[in-house]
């Protein structure tokens, strides 16, 4: 039968041609192999998304006055409504934990150098773009904690010099966050943000599927070695096989993670009730959050907070940049980049433990 | 005299000057200084200049005093003391013929402040809603006809409400403002010695202060919880009577009140002379009630009228069982929420519908004053369907938990059997194919 499909493909489209380079693709096998997987994990996890976000949008109703009543009835009247909710949300916080790791594992094994310096671009807008989903998903529900994290949130965008104000209002639809901002954050998540990704994931997984996947250069090295060679394996089936068994062990995360801690739902959200304790955005923002927070109102001449916009604004830009800087992989600027990387890792983790210790 | 009329030799000079030049707003301003010395000499006040390095009880302190709601509207020293303030010499501002009247007799101080307070046309250019009547109710009050029998130790307006520093009552600082009202009366009320010779206990104070309504009134901040003056009346201040403590309370408690009115307790308490409401309540110190109060149990104020056996026991116990059973069903559909809620599940729509329960508890409670069983038990029924199912909504959570969790390990079985056997299957292929290396 499978033959007979094959057969059936081959006569129309060429079938045998088009998977002939697959057949001979391989991959290549070290010790640091399995820090590459979680780009596929990442992968994997944002597929995910798609299929309960699809799934979600089948009862979710985007207004102030239904939309928590709709999770709520998600949660609790559409048969395995609880399980898909709890999917998306534990789903989307791996996604962007294991997005971040991939970013640093990339950055360590310096898999960004020439000619992949555009791979790590893409990778990065993606990035962006998962914490915009997050950010956007983030409020959908309408309850009290994303309400005012969302008020909080998008105020520190109204400190980004000249357009600032403008850009409050173009997130908020108003001057406050309301009913229109829940209706435009609806339109982000799953039109705008979805539209723009696949654009960039495509790119991504082309430029990866044409460069291949990076040997790190201490691997490199030794395999120049007199009597070592280079370790490769096919890619079909043996690493997609193998990337299969990653994908299951993230599954299964998931699954303990919704079956044992749903995500909660929490208070409907009252936009005049005043802002309860304890706000705080979603975990990968806290460290953004903890640092604008800690920052005096003015330092010398200039806002405290404006400072600290711009300065996150510089640093994102210097990264998005950083394999121009070292595109060779040699030299002294590698020296700086890891540097850089230890720095960035350590204080991400720092300030998000402080934060959460702080409350 | 003398420097004053320099001072206006210097501003008419002034005032030329600037007019040869044609400055109009210099002309301007001296006749805004020319005007303003000329209104400063009007209101001159020379008492508090001897009056605010006194002490007490003549000393009064100028910043004291402009504090006072009479001075903000624009009342002086002269206003109640009379004589004449513009005078440097102290025989001829305190003369009779100037009108001084020196230190306002107790006796007095009703009838002084009734001047104005009793003027509606007067009161009306200061404040249009203030009541006139506060010296007709004093009258009919305790206070007032012990005065009129010439009892000067009892209160007057100055006690209460101060005297040079007068605060309108919302002032939070006032001496009448809610919060400080049984601190106020309880100056006298609470002094054993001070109210020796009268006839009522002192223990007011300390009762009140354990009460409800204090606990409402100062723990809370509810200022619409009663404190002395709500039941007593402020001005017509007197101890409500036998007869009308029912209609005191029912200011407040209003269907209590009417349950009351229509239960066969209303001609009994009538029948034995007990006042309603407070027979059972108490009355300084109110108590929060509880549904031990009512019943056979050892709190019961039951028993203080009906002996085992009798119908009212009967009903008591019955009625004591009612609220006893609601209140127990909605503990047991608690725990169960709470079991559920702790697991990660979703039961905030049984949470919400318990809101139902207990309402139907606190209407039953309010019912409780008819003492009639079968009211009683018309509130509850409907409270402990209500409390049956939110309970078996907790019950269905835990079962969908266990539910989840079964599957979750099926799943997680199978997941690894597929992990396994992928492993298995990757091994196998890869000692088959030959090795590669570049």
């Amino acid at each position: 039968m499978l033959a007979r499909v094959r057969d059936w493909l081959d006569q129309r489209f060429g079938w045998a041609e088009l998977i002939a380079p697959l057949k001979k693709k391989t991959v290549p096998s070290h010790r640091f192999s399995y820090w590459y997987f979680l780009g596929g994990i990442t992968l994997f996890l944002f597929l995910i998304q798609v299929g309960t976000g699809i799934l979600l949008l089948l009862y979710y109703r985007a207004s102030a006055n239904e939309a928590f009543e709709s999770v709520q009835y998600i949660m609790t009247q559409v048969q395995f409504g609880w399980l898909v909710r709890s999917i998306h949300s534990w789903a989307a916080n791996l996604m962007i934990l294991t997005a971040f790791l991939h970013m640093f594992s990339v950055l360590f094994l310096r898999a960004y150098r020439k000619p992949r310096e555009l791979t790590w671009v893409s990778g990065m807008v993606l990035l962006v773009l998962s914490l915009g989903f997050g950010f956007s998903g983030y409020l959908l529900p309408w309850n009290t904690l994303a309400f005012f994290a969302t008020k909080v949130g998008t105020e520190v965008a109204g400190q980004v010099p000249l357009v600032g104000r403008w850009l409050v209002i173009f997130l908020r639809g108003g001057e406050e966050v309301t009913g229109a901002t829940l209706t435009r954050f609806f339109g982000f998540h799953v039109a705008l943000l979805p539209g723009i990704t696949t654009i960039f994931l495509a790119l991504h997984l082309l430029l990866v599927q044409r460069f291949g996947i990076s040997v790190p250069p201490s691997v490199e090295r030794e395999r120049q070695a007199p009597g070592r060679g280079a370790h490769e394996i096919h890619f079909f089936p043996n690493f997609l096989l193998r990337e299969l068994m990653a994908w299951y062990v993230a599954l299964g995360v998931l699954g303990v993670l919704a079956a044992l801690l749903p995500w909660e739902l929490g208070t409907k959200a009252d936009p005049f009730a005043p802002a309860p304790a304890g706000i705080k955005p979603e975990w990968y923002f806290m460290f953004m959050f903890q640092t604008l927070k800690m920052l005096p109102a003015k330092i010398w001449f200039i806002d405290g907070e404006l400072l600290g916009v711009l300065i996150f604004a510089a640093a994102g830009l210097l990264w998005l940049l950083l394999p121009f800087f070292d595109p060779e992989g040699r030299g002294r600027a590698q020296h700086w980049i890891l540097g850089a990387g230890i720095f960035a890792l350590t204080y991400i983790a720092g300030m998000t433990a402080y934060a959460y210790m702080a409350k | 005299m003398e420097e004053r009329s320099t001072a206006v030799k210097l501003i008419v000079k002034q005032l030329r000057i600037a007019c040869r030049r044609g400055i109009v707003f210099s002309c301007l301003a001296v006749l805004a200084l020319l005007f303003g010395a000329e209104a400063l000499a009007q209101t001159k006040n020379t008492c508090l200049d001897c009056h605010a390095v006194f002490d007490p009880p003549l000393g009064v302190k100028a910043e004291q005093f402009a504090q006072d709601i009479h001075a903000q509207k624009g009342l002086t020293c002269v206003s109640c003391h009379g004589g004449d303030p513009a005078s440097e010499e102290p025989a001829r501002a305190m003369s009779a013929a100037a009108g001084f009247r020196g230190k306002i007799k107790r006796n007095q101080i009703p009838g002084l402040c009734a001047r104005c307070h009793s003027d509606g046309s007067y009161m009306r250019q200061f404040n249009p809603s203030l009541r006139t009547d506060q010296h007709a109710q004093y009258l009919t009050s305790v206070h007032g006809k012990r005065l009129a029998r010439g009892d000067t130790k009892v209160a007057v307006c100055t006690d209460c409400h101060g005297v040079h520093d007068l605060r309108p009552a919302r002032d939070a600082r006032s001496k009448v403002h809610p919060l400080n009202v049984a601190a106020t009366c309880a100056r006298c009320h609470a002094s054993a010695e001070y109210m020796k010779g009268y006839p009522i206990p002192t223990d007011q104070f300390a009762s009140y202060s354990a009460s409800v309504h204090h606990d409402a009134l100062v723990v809370r901040g509810d200022l619409s919880a009663p404190t002395c003056t709500t039941c007593h009346g402020n001005h017509g201040a007197a101890p409500p009577g036998v007869a009308s403590v029912e209609f005191v309370c029912s200011t407040c408690h209003v269907f209590q009140a009417q349950l009351f009115d229509k239960s066969p307790h209303k001609a009994a308490f009538s029948a034995m002379g007990l006042p309603a409401c407070v027979t059972c309540h108490s009355n300084h110190r109110i108590l929060r009630p509880t549904d031990a109060m009512i019943g056979t149990g050892k709190d019961s104020v039951c028993l203080n009228c009906h002996s085992a056996g009798g119908p009212g026991y009967v009903a008591a116990e019955e009625i004591h069982r009612q609220l006893n059973s609601l209140e127990g069903a909605l503990a047991r559909s608690d725990e169960v929420l709470n079991r559920a809620e702790s697991s990660g599940m979703e039961v905030s729509q049984a949470r919400l519908d318990q809101g139902q329960a207990r309402d139907a508890l606190t209407k039953a409670r309010v019912t409780i004053h008819a003492f009639q069983v079968a009211r009683v038990q018309e509130d509850i029924q409907p409270g402990m369907k209500v409390a049956e199912q939110t309970y078996q909504a907790g019950v269905k959570a835990l079962a969908e938990r266990d539910y989840r969790r079964k599957g979750l390990a099926i799943s997680l079985v199978t997941i690894l059997i597929v992990l396994i056997g992928l492993r298995l299957y990757t091994r196998h292929l890869e000692a088959n194919q030959p090795a590669r290396r570049g």
